[in-house]
């Protein structure tokens, strides 16, 4: 039953071209353009040595995360409450609460997706490290998911129809990804902005992913601001969700 | 045996009344009806019976079970008004997913093919015409097997012909078994389906009968329009009866009545040898017993 909703789910996002190229090639040619540009592949002092392709690795699964789970999820569920499916689902055996588990189910395997094309394109195009301290890669990958994935569920609770879904999230999408670098990479930032990024989801998660691309354990402001998004959205989505 | 058993149902919205006092009960196999105005508090009953809502007085039972039992979902199948499936999927990916919820569901092939949707199994959602949208909600509603299906206007927004293909479908479905609540507004489709009818009006059951006992006890009256071959005089109408007045339009007499009026009046004639031309018989349908039970135009 939940296999199926999950295939369902993914089958479902890979007909929505617009939003299947965002969030599955997108990262990947993020980073294949920026490292297209010779001086990006050379080392910068500003950020510790590292090239600015380096950085931006990292960056781009931040982007992935980003997308999957500020527009793509909170459009799809409140476009099921809106369009009665959540109802219909209550009145069979399947729980409504399935499909939500299934839509995460579905953003995250996707994101697992197209992190991994965008880290294998960096590193077999332009020599990007592969991630220095692995498990922590993972913890820092998977508590950004759950993070982000708790903002946008919460989005979908509060959101009265799919459209409002869709802009309220695209609205927190962009000062967001500005925290996570997407325009200036955190490590260049101003010293005040990196300090408030680092208590903004995707500014906490991308530091985390830096931290553990370049060998380190996570710093554990970001592990608990991450973890700190979670429980609160988290719990504010489950006690706020209508079902229809 | 009955299924369904509704006691002094009660569900408010805030300030609201949906429904103030509605009992009924549904017998295993019959096609029940719940007719009423827009508004009346229809939709609202059938949710609580299925479950979605929590009454705020009264007693439901189904199958000997409160409604909000999960173990129901698999008896009960439950086709809702404006209850839409994603644009992009297909007939039989939506008939696929919803039998992967059931612990023996129907073979939805056969589904499709009983239900006219075989040809356009790989058609999306967005693409299907609003009749057969219509029929595929149908078939999730019976795709597990249920003993009890549960359909909210059914043949709302269908074109004529589409409509009368989904009536001849519910008459197959019941003849298979199953016991079938039919929500609607539609007079003709309460009368064609439906053994036994609730009428709701304003949050209560204003009458309860099959369709023919709600016609006789509103009304009772007939109307026969004739041209007569010969002079015929009025007061040889009288006599009878079952007759109650006779006006004349011109060459067309009009006689109201009760009873076995056609009887009584082709009676008449036959005795004094004069034909009935052009006869009429108005008999007041189920539309205008609805429209005295409530009042109003439903």
């Amino acid at each position: 039953m939940f296999t199926r909703l999950t295939i369902s789910e993914l089958k479902l996002l890979a007909r929505e071209p617009v939003a299947a190229f965002f969030s599955l090639l997108f990262p990947t040619v993020l980073v294949v353009i920026l490292g297209s540009i010779p001086a990006f592949r050379e080392p910068s002092p500003d950020l510790g040595g590292l090239r600015v392709v380096d950085v931006y690795v990292g960056i781009a699964v931040a982007l992935t995360l980003a997308m999957l789970g500020l527009q793509v999820t909170p459009l799809a569920l409140a476009t099921y409450r809106e369009r009665g499916i959540l109802r219909r689902l209550a009145t069979t055996p399947a729980r409504p609460e399935l499909l939500l588990a299934a839509q995460l189910a579905a953003a995250l395997a996707t994101a697992i997706l197209s992190s991994a094309l965008a880290i294998a394109v960096g590193r077999l195009a332009f020599d990007v490290p592969l991630a220095g301290n692995l498990v922590g890669f993972v913890l820092a990958f998977v508590l950004t998911a759950l993070g982000i994935f708790a903002i946008g569920l919460f989005v979908a609770a509060v959101a009265p129809s799919g459209k409002a879904g869709n802009s309220i999230g695209t609205l927190l999408f962009f000062p967001l990804m500005f925290f996570a670098g997407l325009w200036t990479p955190r490590e260049v930032m101003p010293s005040v902005l990196q300090k408030i990024g680092d208590f903004t989801p995707l500014g906490a998660g991308e530091r985390a992913l830096h931290e553990t691309m370049t060998g380190h354990w996570p710093a554990l402001v970001s592990v608990t601001v991450l973890v700190g998004y979670l429980a609160v959205f988290g719990f504010a989505a489950a006690r706020l969700f209508r079902w229809s | 045996m009955p299924v369904i058993e509704v006691q002094n149902l009660r569900k408010r919205y805030g300030d609201t009344v949906a429904v103030r006092d509605v009992s009924f009960t549904v017998e295993r196999g019959e096609i029940f009806g719940i007719l009423g105005p827009n508004g009346a508090g229809k939709t609202t009953a059938v949710e609580c019976v299925a479950g979605l809502r929590v009454p705020d007085g009264g007693t439901i039972d189904v199958l000997g079970r409160e409604p909000r039992d999960r173990s129901l979902r698999r008896a009960v199948g439950v086709q809702l008004q404006e209850s839409q499936l994603p644009d992009k999927m297909t007939v039989q990916e939506a008939l696929q997913l919803y039998a992967s919820f059931y612990p023996d569901p129907a073979d939805w092939r056969a589904l499709a093919r009983e239900l006219g949707l075989a040809d356009q199994l790989r058609t999306r959602y967005a693409k299907l015409s609003g009749g057969r949208k219509q029929r595929l909600s149908i078939a999730l509603a019976l795709i597990g097997n249920p003993e009890i299906a549960v359909l909210d206007e059914l043949t709302t927004g269908l074109d004529p012909q589409a409509r009368r293909d989904t009536w001849d479908l519910i008459e197959s479905v019941r003849r298979s078994g199953v016991t079938i609540v039919l929500v609607t507004h539609f007079m003709e489709e309460a009368e064609r389906l439906c053994d036994r009818l609730a009428v709701i009006d304003h949050g209560e059951v204003v009458a309860l009968d099959t369709p023919a006992g709600l016609v006789d006890a509103v009304s009772a009256e007939q109307r026969i329009w004739f041209r007569p071959s010969a002079p015929l005089d009025d007061a040889l109408l009288l006599a009878a009866p079952e007759v109650a007045t006779v006006v004349r339009h011109g060459q067309q007499v009009e006689v109201t009545g009760t009873g076995n009026l056609l009887h009584a009046v082709t009676s008449v004639l036959a005795t004094h040898r004069i034909i009935a031309n052009d006869l009429r018989i108005e008999q007041p349908g189920l539309d205008e017993a609805f429209v005295r039970l409530v009042g109003k135009d439903g």
